[in-house]
């Protein structure tokens, strides 16, 4: 059972070919990892998923629907949440807020109610604030910096913080793009359980895009390689690490045993 | 100092006041508010309902420009409709006051979404462009649409009355026009507990993400349009019974530069901004003027020399914010908050 699948998806950016012809199927409930070297076109591949940017050619099918079509907030509705690779939180907002923005789609308020803050705002705001503590704030232990200005987090919390906006929607497709990039040993650990967690507890799919061989190899189930914009391999993560050809493209040609050793992950993240 | 401030509920912990000091302090504020035009002259209740007419059109401006990031220059024209569809139900229909107010508003609302067209393809400044251009036709239709506007001689608006009680002058027009101020303040600080009031900020922090995140941008950009041309239309409203007569000169483009200035000296995206903001502007050429009668007796020829340094020295003061308050007046009572609350510890 496929939640998501990407057929045939081609994009380009004047002469630039990002994706050419990319197929991908989303086993539901899995951790699917797309991975690749610099300029592959893995965040183009999710920001067309996402809606941001249209392809030229190709569908994406999400839950039997062909969303091809669909701007991002419907997507959004749909239930794609996601994070972004420059981490993109709304600096002007406490963590609390960026959270309840992350739960805008499932929120029903209107301006008249929202303007007196009567009947329906309210009881929605206390509902969709007791469903964040619960469900959010005390599974990713941020319950302490709910009223800090995001602006001033360090770095890891951010990427916490984004991770709990994007949580917020309840998504049923959870788009992490490079969800450990830049931290260091510790903070990736945890986050490699939190994705691990959202997948047992939150009946959600991950999709992601990551560098850290070690973390993808660990607890992906499936994984996808691109390189300049074409699909080169698909599969588990033991197949597409024994793949001469991944191993070409990703990390050049050489010594392939050491190579494979690197891509082996000799820092085991989780 | 103050030392936790425990909730039982989250509704307790979402409330728009969250301690008991800001409670007392609010009824205090409150009692001034009811006290004052028994102890204040004419004089200083004309200028209360001036700057409450201003706080009403600062905070739509603030709405749209400080939370939404959609910089506008057409308050003053917005405000224009409100007051033209006032002054035009007042002369031809005789319907109540409370009624031109709304429909004034109703109107201003209209016309301010139309101009927020251009927001959906552009930003930043050249929205401000847009929305320039959005003020000059309107400046247009109030001079030269004679059947409604009368053109430059402009149009006479009776007082209202409620009551039986004509709300002539400014210590009876205080009753009306101050419930109305705090009112709508305290719609602005509500909306931005909402999703509502949260989406408008999420797209004048990153556009892109919020769409992505579920946002309509066209929708909500809009909304923010919306809303802050209905503030000017009441403020539009209110203005025009309170001076009693109106013409294409009362709402030049310096008037919407004027609001853009009050909200970015008293603060951009915060409600609190938007009050200092328009006192700040409203109240400091007077006291200018105070201290340049202050200074006559002691200098020859004082009003040659001081009442031109008065402009120069209100424009400086402007700057001056600029420069060493970027985050405006509301970030100074939130030091002088912080201060007190870790009193006597210092930060």
């Amino acid at each position: 059972m496929h939640i998501l699948s990407v057929d045939g998806l081609t994009l380009s950016f004047g002469g630039v070919h990002a994706l050419r012809g990319v197929d991908m199927q989303v086993a539901k409930g899995s951790i699917t990892a797309v991975i690749g070297p610099n300029g592959a076109g893995k965040t183009s591949l999710f920001n067309s998923i996402s809606g941001f940017y249209r392809p030229q050619e190709g569908r994406v099918v999400f839950q039997g629907e062909d969303i091809t079509r669909l701007r991002p907030p419907h997507r959004a509705a749909l239930g794609i949440g996601r994070t972004f690779q420059n981490i993109a939180l709304f600096r002007g907002m406490t963590v609390l807020d960026n959270v309840k923005l992350g739960a805008h789609v499932r929120m029903r308020t209107g301006l008249l109610s929202a303007l007196w803050y009567l009947g329906k705002a309210r009881r929605e705001e206390a509902e969709i604030r007791k469903q964040i503590e619960r469900e959010v704030f005390d599974f990713l232990e941020i319950d302490h910096i709910r009223r800090h200005p995001v602006a001033n987090l360090p770095y890891g919390l951010q990427k916490r913080v984004e991770l709990a906006r994007a949580l917020a929607m309840r998504p049923k497709l959870l788009m992490l793009d490079e969800p450990v990039a830049g931290m260091n040993r510790e903070e990736k650990e945890d986050m490699a359980r939190f994705i691990l967690d959202v997948k047992e507890q939150w009946d959600t799919t991950v999709l992601m895009v990551e560098h850290d061989m070690g973390m993808v190899m660990d607890i992906s189930d499936q994984v996808y390689v691109l390189n300049f914009g074409q699909l080169i391999a698909a599969g588990k993560p033991s197949e597409v690490q024994a793949n001469p050809e991944v191993i070409k493209a990703y990390l050049g040609s050489g010594d392939i045993h050491s190579l494979r050793q690197r891509l082996g992950g000799k820092t085991r993240a989780a | 100092m103050r030392i936790g401030s425990p909730k039982e509920s989250y509704i307790a912990d979402e409330a728009l006041f969250r301690t008991r000091t800001q409670w007392v302090w609010l009824w205090l504020l409150l009692a001034v508010l009811i006290a004052y035009p028994f102890v204040a002259n004419l004089y200083w209740l004309f200028l209360v309902c001036l700057i409450s007419i201003n706080i009403i059109s600062a905070t739509g401006l603030n709405i749209l420009t400080g939370y939404t990031g959609q910089v506008s220059l057409g308050q003053a024209a917005f405000m224009g409709v409100g007051a033209y569809t006032v002054a035009w139900l007042d002369n031809n229909t005789g319907s109540p006051f409370f009624i031109n107010l709304l429909a004034g508003a109703g109107m201003a609302t209209l016309v301010g979404l139309i101009a927020g067209l251009p927001s959906l393809r552009v930003k930043g400044l050249y929205l401000a462009i847009a929305t320039i251009g959005a003020s000059f036709i309107l400046q247009f239709i109030f001079i030269n649409w004679e059947s409604v506007t009368r053109g430059t001689r402009g149009i006479n608006i009776e007082p209202p009355s409620v009551l039986g009680v004509t709300l002539d002058n400014p210590d009876t027009f205080y009753w009306l026009v101050m419930p109305i101020m705090v009112v709508m303040v305290l719609l602005a600080a509500n909306l931005f507990r909402t999703r509502i009031g949260r989406a408008f900020i999420a797209i004048r922090d990153r556009d892109i993400s919020a769409s992505v995140l579920g946002i309509n941008l066209p929708f909500y950009k809009l909304m923010s349009f919306g809303i802050a041309s209905f503030y000017a239309g009441i403020a539009g409203g209110l203005y025009a019974y309170f001076f009693g007569a109106i013409n294409p000169e009362s709402f030049p483009l310096l008037m919407s530069i004027f609001f853009l200035a009050a909200i970015i000296v008293g603060g951009m995206g915060t409600i609190l901004g938007s009050i200092l903001g328009a006192i700040f502007m409203t109240l400091t050429p007077e006291i200018l003027r105070y201290g340049v009668d202050i200074l006559s007796p002691y200098i020859d020829n004082a009003p040659q020399i001081l009442s031109p340094l008065r402009t120069a020295v209100f424009g400086a003061l402007i700057v001056g914010f600029l420069l060493f308050e970027p985050h405006g007046l509301a970030e100074i009572w939130r030091r002088v908050r912080r201060f007190f609350h870790l009193w006597p510890f210092r930060t």
